[in-house]
């Protein structure tokens, strides 16, 4: 009997030591996502400052916030938003209507061989843009497809086409096989099975898949640097414009910046548990 | 009815059920196979041919054939050996440096605190952002030496100012890549963890397992997949990594910051050497399909063992 205060106060002892530590570890856990942050914050806050503001050594924490900055990068923004926006879109279409269909085929009528062309495909995303970029120059120059959207929807989709077959296909594989089984029996098609039932039961996956595609076409550079110069430029070749501007136009550059990266943020946020499916390629759920 | 079906099956007439479905599913896949192989297997292709010619875009109509000329002078010049190691240092360095940090924020994230769930969707904002957006603001407005904010707080803690693209300049560029894929990193350890099954931590805890034992023999065998698959991913990521260099340091100074991908662009469309780029370019695909196999492999196990289970 002795020996139950002499090990209840050890516990007790033992629990507000967790405690603590639990709480060093919270504060930690903010410190360092507070680090991480703080380059986008500053980058935020920079965007409503006056250029002197932005600029100021030692930095200027307390201000007035101005608009400025937005109304003065806008002209120049939006001609680049819109091809942006026309390229990332357009390539996620372009890749849902090749992909889709391959997405479904693969799922609802495994081969042996499915299971290889869905490797190869996932393959192809493997391939270095630098191992096609010479090849692909010339024959977009000869194509006049150099600085149009047209060429730069052409290869966004070939960069995003594996991530929609691989990621429509796992979501088409978790639709119960017994629909289609009973739709089989009433004589569908594979056109109605399509139509009918996975593109219809598949439709949260299409979403988190358009947006994920959407995002890496909004951020690619290298292509767009290499294959746009100023009719089809996109937002990251108008950013890029900034990197020789020697801290002269910083609550510009801000402004700009916060707003080609604004939507991707909220996108990002928004399909975050479907970002580990996309980024793993089914391999970590 | 008809209306409604696509135009991807050749025969007009609706024919026997079973040849119809043995026929479709394989003109459903073409389109997306042929799509891929026109624009990355035939320009590799192409790329691989063009490596074996003298071919300057400057003089056009004289390209020599010259075999493994190209990439004779690619692996013979220290200066090239100088690109191919930065490429492993930028690519390495920041492998280890975001599987540490995102590890370490993956297992501090997978405790029950107030504001878990934002910290958490907060934190995978660097991995959002535009590359190009990260070099620009990175380099103007905390790398400056003299208006950047990393120079002031080095300042006001009492140190010299600090040039930092000048002085260190891949050290420089390996951080700023490491801000971009910690995120990465810790989301894809942190949905590990989270897979582990409670109960396993339990009874290892009722056995008397120390932290660090319960570590090594329940966690790391459990998190070596979701490890795998950051490695891999990154990798393959890291050793293309372009728009970060192009925007903040331009490969310099001197070839200080200068990879592979960066390498091919300035030799391409800088010096419009096709021959030499093309060298390179497949030298990259080499390079990075020897550990793209092995990903492969890994993932195909898996994807058997999700079947399974």
């Amino acid at each position: 009997m002795t020996t139950i205060p002499s090990t209840s106060a050890p516990v007790r002892r033992d629990k507000s030591r967790i405690r603590v530590r639990n709480t060093v570890l919270t504060i930690l856990t903010y410190l360092i996502a507070i680090a991480f942050l703080f380059p986008l914050v500053w980058m935020f806050l920079a965007a409503f400052k006056t250029e002197a503001e932005a600029f100021a050594s030692p930095p200027v924490f307390a201000f007035t916030p101005i608009l400025e900055n937005f109304k003065n990068a806008l002209p120049s923004y939006f001609p680049a938003l819109k091809n942006s926006l026309v390229a990332a879109v357009g390539s996620t279409l372009l890749a849902f209507a090749l992909g889709l269909p391959a997405a479904f085929a693969l799922a609802v009528y495994p081969t042996r061989r499915a299971q290889g062309t869905l490797t190869w495909m996932l393959s192809t995303k493997m391939m270095p843009a630098v191992g096609v970029i010479v090849p692909l120059f010339l024959l977009f120059r000869n194509l006049h497809l150099l600085d149009t959207l047209p060429g730069l929807i052409l290869m966004y989709t070939t960069m995003n086409l594996p991530l929609v077959v691989w990621m429509m296909h796992s979501y088409m594989t978790e639709i119960p096989f017994a629909i289609y089984e009973a739709a089989k029996v009433d004589g569908a098609s594979v056109a109605q099975e399509f139509f009918g039932i996975a593109l219809p039961l598949s439709t949260p996956g299409m979403a988190a898949t358009a947006l994920l595609a959407v995002i890496f076409a909004w951020n690619e550079v290298f292509f767009a640097v290499n294959l746009t110069s100023s009719d089809a430029a996109p937002l990251s070749v108008f950013i890029s414009s900034f990197k020789t501007s020697m801290g002269l136009f910083w609550a510009q550059m801000s402004a700009a910046a916060a707003l080609t990266v604004l939507p991707v943020l909220i996108f990002g946020w928004v399909a975050q548990r479907q970002l580990v499916r996309g980024l793993s390629f089914g391999a970590v759920k | 009815m008809t209306t409604a079906v696509r135009p991807t099956t050749t025969t007009a007439s609706p024919p026997a059920p079973k040849r119809g479905l043995r026929l479709t599913p394989a003109a459903l896949i073409w389109p997306a196979m042929l799509y891929l192989i026109l624009t990355t297997q035939v320009p590799f292709f192409m790329t691989v041919y063009y490596s074996f010619f003298n071919y300057n875009l400057v003089i056009p109509d004289n390209r020599p054939f010259i075999g493994f000329g190209n990439y004779a002078t690619l692996l013979t010049n220290p200066q090239n050996l100088q690109v191919v190691l930065n490429t492993v240092i930028l690519a390495g360095g920041t492998l280890i440096l975001t599987l540490f940090i995102g590890g370490a924020m993956a297992m501090l994230l997978n405790r029950n605190f107030p504001g878990r769930g934002l910290l958490r969707t907060l934190m995978i904002s660097s991995f959002l952002v535009m590359p190009i957006v990260t070099a620009v603001v990175w380099k103007n407005m905390l790398l400056n030496p003299v208006f950047g904010f990393f120079s002031w707080l080095v300042a006001s803690l009492g140190g010299q100012p600090v040039d930092w693209l000048a002085q260190y300049p891949m050290a420089s560029v390996i951080a700023m890549i490491t801000w971009e894929w910690t995120p990465f990193a810790m989301l894809i350890l942190l949905t590990g963890l989270q897979s582990l099954p409670d109960d396993q931590l339990e009874a290892a805890r009722l056995d008397g397992a120390s932290p660090m034992q319960e570590f090594r023999h329940i966690v790391m065998p459990h998190w070596t997949q979701a490890i795998q698959v950051v490695v891999l991913m990154e990798t393959i990521a890291l050793l293309q990594v372009y728009g970060e260099i192009y925007g903040s340091t331009s490969g310099g100074p001197g070839l200080a910051t200068t990879n592979l991908p960066y390498f091919i662009y300035q030799k391409a469309f800088a010096e419009y050497n096709i021959g030499l780029a093309s060298a390179a370019g497949v030298i990259t695909v080499i390079l990075t399909n020897i550990l793209a196999v092995y990903l492969l492999r890994m993932i195909n196990r898996t994807n058997q063992s999700n079947k399974g289970g």
